[in-house]
């Protein structure tokens, strides 16, 4: 029997429930110091004297390690992956990139509120916390700049002074003529569309604890991070030791929605400390500081055009995105050619004109948030597709059908390269089809039987396609124990996710045995000898396909050994619940266990030359990237007098390929549309123009809670990827995608005989009558 | 009279079991319970009463740990998720709904989740959907998007039910 | 986010405590739920030298009805408490509705109703209700005990009739006189939250008590809705905007206006 596709019970959930998970503030690092930072409260500004004799003289405090002291052993950090542009790239969008290299503490300048100024080690947080309050720190306040459109203006103040202004990235592509389709179209709408800034916040923030080994001085980092390899990496270049004497592990991890994935300033200092005291040093983030220092998502504006024909076809799409980096561009391209990449989405659009400019700031910097550039290409398009079918007076799901791209057209070259540099090409997918199933399960009239003057119904759409399982590779081994227990090794780690579940699964069915028979280690540098990490959607396809194919091995191997020991053709055995068989000879089995235990050296019978253990490695390097799509509807009511808004129903149509367990991947897309809600209509990362962060707790940074869950309704349409042998597409972040466009369009379309456009979120009660104002202002001469 | 800044002795009873340790006055019962009593199932989110994470049983009744300071529970009975389940290790309902029905992925807010809801249907066997999302919504959870954790509720309270017919 | 260092006194008396509270050369807070103030201090938002805690203060800890027929509450005495007493769903629905809007279960354990009254957030429930319900907060001090109105004891944001080293030790809230009839209304951005704006309205036989809170720096008592407009001293914040709060205080103001007449019909 099958054990993809089943909804297999997780494995991980017992200890959760039971309170026996290990977090990373729940590990018990036994005389660990602790530390708490001094964080810039300017959002710029010049450091001048430090004074740290008061908390130095606090007993208890071990440390106070200020910028000028790390800036003699730390060289500033800077990430490989944002100068990274494959000449493909730099072929068709000729992309423009600067970077500036981070300081782990800053020496000279602060360019954020909440950056870290001043680390202090203490016997406990709470001294820490003290002794922090004791530190002086000159500042003099420099002219700041928070909005991405006002720092790419001339004369505004730099973010970097070694710059000439403050744009980091800029690309533009263009395909078809653009302009001749416009001076042809029959209809031209065009609107400036906001993706708001965002916080991932998974509720466990962010921590990083480090010992030093007393034998040999190697270091022992935890950090909830989603990559604990390129941690590795990153700490053996920026601390100047060998990889292989550091080890990072990434214990139970409480969320993470790429908000763990990049690599901080404190994951370079606790280390830092570590090493510097020879004792261990622990640092769990708070609140307030995740809300002030980790990095944000979103934060792009769209100038898109839309030219159509009479028939709502769509000619040609223009768009110009500005994008905020924050204080340093961390990542590059990552984010914002991801919009570039997506804009178009699932329709079939023969002209394109698109430009992309990013801006440094005063902000703390932006980083990939689930979804990672998508939300936002998908609000700037599906916004403006409402638009247009507003403007032709028809149907917005109908305009969208006539454009979608259809599924004769598959495998479909968009034209444009992906940002791994090879041509961008959708595998596979059904996109009417999705669109018409999610279009049966709505239900508007349900909800219209409760509509009356002040209650409006409304019901928005959002179509996607999301590039899934980039590379560069993940690392899998595989090993079957004397005792049938298999074990398997992946450089991906969980925050959540499942994978403990759906990696057995995977491997359970390569190798033919129970899932429970199956045991997942990852998380950990030393598990495999080289990894990746769990982000960009990519653990399943990347992970997965490495996982199948060293089970699949190993399978063989056994098989190899076992046709020996049964006096039978390795083709001829079968293996189905762990037991080896001889087709036809139902007497003659074996546990894979025993082929295992045969292969021991202490076995005088083992076979010359045969390997030590049944085990397999295998590290899967993917091609391009395999598309996931998905339909999201959103219906509403709006009560007209208070603005407020509830999301009654939302349906999602999802294709991620082949499933492996559909309980997992259902509750992977129901939390990413629910951050999507939280987005549209409650969570904004505010900053007041001097660059002060206003949402910096849970009363203001409004996270969604359980009375604000709409009732959800699922439908899969499952088309196997051809691109990697287990058929699968990525799916982490693809709910998180469509909710802002969705519930956008559902608002407006409440509110359509008002002529209500929403070209921003959150659409929280305010807001919404300041649009029903501004509506009707417009509307009386 | 003794120093009123002064760590002090602070006795309470555990998931049943007689517990001491020492707290200076600001010593938060979260960080108590987790640090000083090692009970690390207990989390802490938001160190601002929202999250809800931190959520025990304070004298019967959930309370927000990050909001009580540890002198303040001398004395009491407090319940953590290390003791919700049966004295033979089986999971209670409530625990073993939240597994059923995926309602858990990170697990990092599912002791708080755990918590209330045991509250809400020990006082309230019968809880109505408004009460289960009341006593829900005090929890936050940034992974499931609720609609599992609501399914869990709702089968625990279906499954008390059943077992009381 | 972990609080500063304070001195911490557990009286066993109301009188102990002002002892404690008489002291001018140290900052003392009162420490009752707690689920206001320590948020506070765990942002080192609030850093006081002491907390005077409430928990052992047995004569503060009642709930019960008077003489006269009020509802006495003491200061011990917790939301959750005050919810779960069936004289006060039946005799004060007002105020049982209305503090049903606190928060979450998690923190109507521990808030308590004096300690709400005194923090006064004018968004918050409480001190609408209060001034909805005609209620006498009765404070002691070191010149013995007063009584305050309602209407004379939230001032400002935050800010209360409290003299330095003065105590609320209990509210009253007479009972609504029969045929009064009452609604609550509010608008909250997430379920739990605060109000964004909010209204408390009694109709009694000889008088409407409209309470408009979260549109001033206090809750703000008319005699009718066509007052609203005119009477709200909004501000705008992340939440909502200034017009926002005015137009929709107006707008519940109506609503509840006509709820509460209903109910008194009836």
């Amino acid at each position: 029997m099958s054990t993809i596709g089943v909804s297999v019970p997780r494995v991980e959930d017992e200890r959760l429930l039971r309170g026996e998970g290990r977090f990373l503030d729940d590990l018990r690092l036994e005389g660990a110091l602790e530390v708490a930072f001094l964080r810039s409260p300017h959002a710029h500004a010049k450091i001048g004297a430090i004074d740290a004799a008061a908390a130095l003289a606090l007993p208890g405090v071990v440390a106070v390690i200020d910028g000028r002291e790390t800036a003699a052993a730390l060289e500033p950090m800077v990430f490989d992956i944002a100068k990274i542009v494959p000449e493909t790239v730099r072929e068709a969008t000729a992309p423009q990139v600067r970077v500036h290299p981070m300081p782990a503490l800053p020496a000279e300048r602060v360019t954020y509120v909440g950056q870290p100024v001043v680390m202090v080690v203490a016997e406990s947080r709470y001294l820490a916390e003290d002794a922090v309050d004791l530190v002086a720190v000159e500042f003099e306040p420099l002219p700041a700049v928070v909005d991405a459109e006002r720092a790419l203006e001339p004369g505004a103040p730099l973010v970097e002074p070694d710059w000439e202004d403050n744009e980091a990235i800029s690309f533009s592509f263009e395909r078809g003529d653009v302009d001749a389709a416009f001076a042809a179209a029959a209809v031209v709408v065009e609107e400036s569309f906001r993706s708001h800034r965002q916080h991932p916040s998974p509720i466990e923030t962010r921590g990083v604890a480090a010992g030093v080994d007393p034998q040999d001085g190697s270091l022992a980092v935890w950090s909830s991070t989603q990559t604990p390899h390129l941690l590795q990496d990153f700490l053996a270049r920026w601390l100047h030791r060998d990889p292989e004497r550091i080890r990072v592990r990434a214990p139970d991890v409480g969320g993470a929605f790429g908000v763990k994935h990049s690599c901080y300033p404190e994951d370079l200092l606790i280390p830092f400390a570590a090493l510097r005291l020879g004792r261990a040093v622990k640092w769990a983030e708070d609140r307030a500081e995740h809300l002030a220092a980790a990095t944000q998502g979103r934060d792009q504006l769209h100038r898109i055009a839309i030219a159509a024909d009479s028939e709502g076809r769509i000619l040609a799409v223009r768009d110009s995105a500005v994008m905020n980096a924050g204080a340093f561009n961390l990542l590059g391209l990552v984010v914002p050619y991801n919009t570039f990449t997506h804009l178009l989405g699932p329709y079939d659009v023969g002209a394109l004109g698109f430009e992309m400019r990013v801006a440094v700031t005063n902000t703390v910097p932006t980083a990939p948030y689930r979804g990672a550039g998508r939300p936002e290409a998908v609000f700037a398009i599906e916004r403006a597709i409402d638009r247009l079918a507003r403007q032709l007076g028809a149907d917005p799901a109908d305009v969208r059908a006539r454009n979608l791209i259809g599924p004769e057209q598959m495998p479909y070259e968009t034209g444009i390269v992906y940002r791994d540099g090879s041509d961008q090409v959708y595998d596979s997918g059904d996109y009417p089809e999705l669109l018409r199933r999610a279009c049966e399960l709505v239900q508007r009239e349900r909800f219209e039987a409760t509509a009356s003057e002040r209650r409006r119904i409304g019901v928005g759409y959002a179509i996607y396609t999301e590039g899934t399982g980039v590379g560069p590779f993940e690392t899998a081994r595989v090993r079957i124990e004397p005792s049938g227990t298999v074990k398997v090794f992946t450089g991906a780690s969980s925050q959540g996710q499942g994978h403990r579940t759906t990696l057995a699964q995977v491997a359970a069915e390569a190798l033919g045995v129970a899932v429970g028979d199956v045991e997942v280690v990852g998380g950990d540098s030393a598990a495999v000898p080289s990894g990746f990490g769990t982000l960009a959607s990519r653990t399943l396809v990347v992970a997965g396909n490495a996982v199948s194919e060293a089970a699949a091995a190993v399978r063989a191997q056994a098989l190899e050994v076992a046709a020996g020991m049964l006096a039978a053709a390795a083709y001829e055995l079968e293996v189905e619940d762990g037991v080896i068989s001889v087709r036809g000879r139902p007497d003659a089995t074996l546990p894979l266990g025993a082929v295992a235990g045969f292969l021991t050296p202490f076995n005088p019978a083992r076979p010359r030359g045969a390997p030590p253990e049944l085990a397999a490695e295998s590290v899967y390097r993917p091609g391009p990237v395999t598309w996931a799509a998905g339909v999201h509807v959103a219906v509403v009511a709006v009560d007209l007098p208070t603005g407020v808004v509830e999301v009654l129903r939302f349906v999602i149509a999802h294709d991620c390929g082949r499933v492996v367990n559909p309980a997992i991947a259902d509750g992977q897309i129901v939390g990413g549309v629910m951050q999507g809600i939280g987005g549209a209509l409650h969570e904004e990362i505010v900053y007041d123009e001097s660059g002060q962060l206003r949402s910096g707790n849970f009363m203001d940074y409004m996270l969604p809670t359980a009375g604000e869950a709409p009732e959800f309704e699922l439908v899969h349409l499952d088309t196997p990827s051809p691109l990697n042998p287990l058929g699968v597409k990525g799916l982490g972040e693809g709910g998180a995608i469509g909710p802002p466009a969705a519930i956008a369009g559902a608002v407006e379309d409440a509110l359509a005989d008002l002529g209500v456009v929403v070209h921003r979120g959150p659409l929280g009660p305010s807001r919404v009558r300041d649009l029903i104002a501004s509506a009707a202002s417009a509307a009386s001469p | 009279m003794a120093d009123p800044g002064a760590a002090r002795e602070v006795r309470l009873s555990v998931n049943g079991v007689e517990r001491a340790g020492t707290a200076e006055p600001r010593l938060l019962l979260s960080d108590f319970l987790r640090h000083r009593l090692g009970l690390t199932g207990t989390h802490v989110g938001c160190e601002h009463g929202v999250c809800g994470a931190c959520t025990v049983l304070l004298d019967g009744e959930p309370v927000r740990s990050c909001l009580v300071f540890a002198v303040q529970a001398d004395g009491a009975a407090l319940r953590t998720v290390e003791g919700l389940a049966g004295e033979d290790g089986e999971l209670s309902p409530v625990q073993q709904a939240f597994h059923e029905a995926h309602g858990m992925q990170c697990g990092f807010c599912t002791p708080g989740f755990l918590i209330s809801l045991t509250a809400l249907l020990e006082e309230r066997p019968q809880a109505s959907e408004e009460e289960l999302v009341d006593a829900l919504s005090g929890n936050l959870c940034r992974c499931t998007g609720y609609a599992n954790i609501l399914a869990a509720a709702r089968a625990a309270r279906d499954r008390a039910a059943e077992g009381r017919a | 986010m972990k609080p500063a260092a304070f001195d911490y006194h557990a009286p066993e008396s109301v009188d102990e405590a002002l002892e404690l509270l008489a002291d001018e050369a140290v900052e003392s807070r009162v420490l009752a739920g707690g689920q206001s103030l320590v948020p506070m201090m765990n942002f080192r938002l609030a850093v006081p030298e002491a907390l005077v805690d409430l928990r052992r203060i047995e004569e503060l800890r009642y709930l019960r009805i008077g003489a006269d027929g009020a509802l006495e509450v003491g200061a011990r005495t917790t939301q959750a408490e005050l919810l779960r007493d069936p004289a006060v769903t039946t005799g004060w629905p007002l105020l049982h509705d209305g503090v049903t809007h606190i928060g979450h279960p998690q923190v109507r354990s521990r808030g308590t109703v004096c300690g709400s009254l005194a923090h006064h957030d004018p968004h918050g429930e409480l001190p609408a209700l209060a001034l909805a319900l005609g209620a006498t907060i009765t404070v002691a001090g070191p010149a013995g005990r007063r009584q305050i109105a309602a209407e004379d004891f939230f001032v400002s944001f935050y800010e209360v009739a409290l003299e330095p080293g003065e105590l609320v030790v209990e509210a009253r809230f007479p009972a609504p006189p029969a045929g009064s009839g009452w609604s609550f209304r509010e608008i909250a951005r997430r379920h739990g939250d605060f109000a964004l704006v909010g209204v408390a309205c009694l109709v009694t036989p000889a008088q409407t008590r409209l309470v408009v809170f979260g549109a001033a720096e206090r809750p703000l008592l008319l005699a009718d809705p066509s007052e609203v407009a005119a009477a709200v001293r909004p501000l705008d914040d992340l939440h909502a905007s200034a017009e926002y709060r005015r137009q929709v205080a107006v707008l519940l103001a109506g609503e509840a206006l006509a709820e509460a007449r209903e109910r008194a019909d009836g």
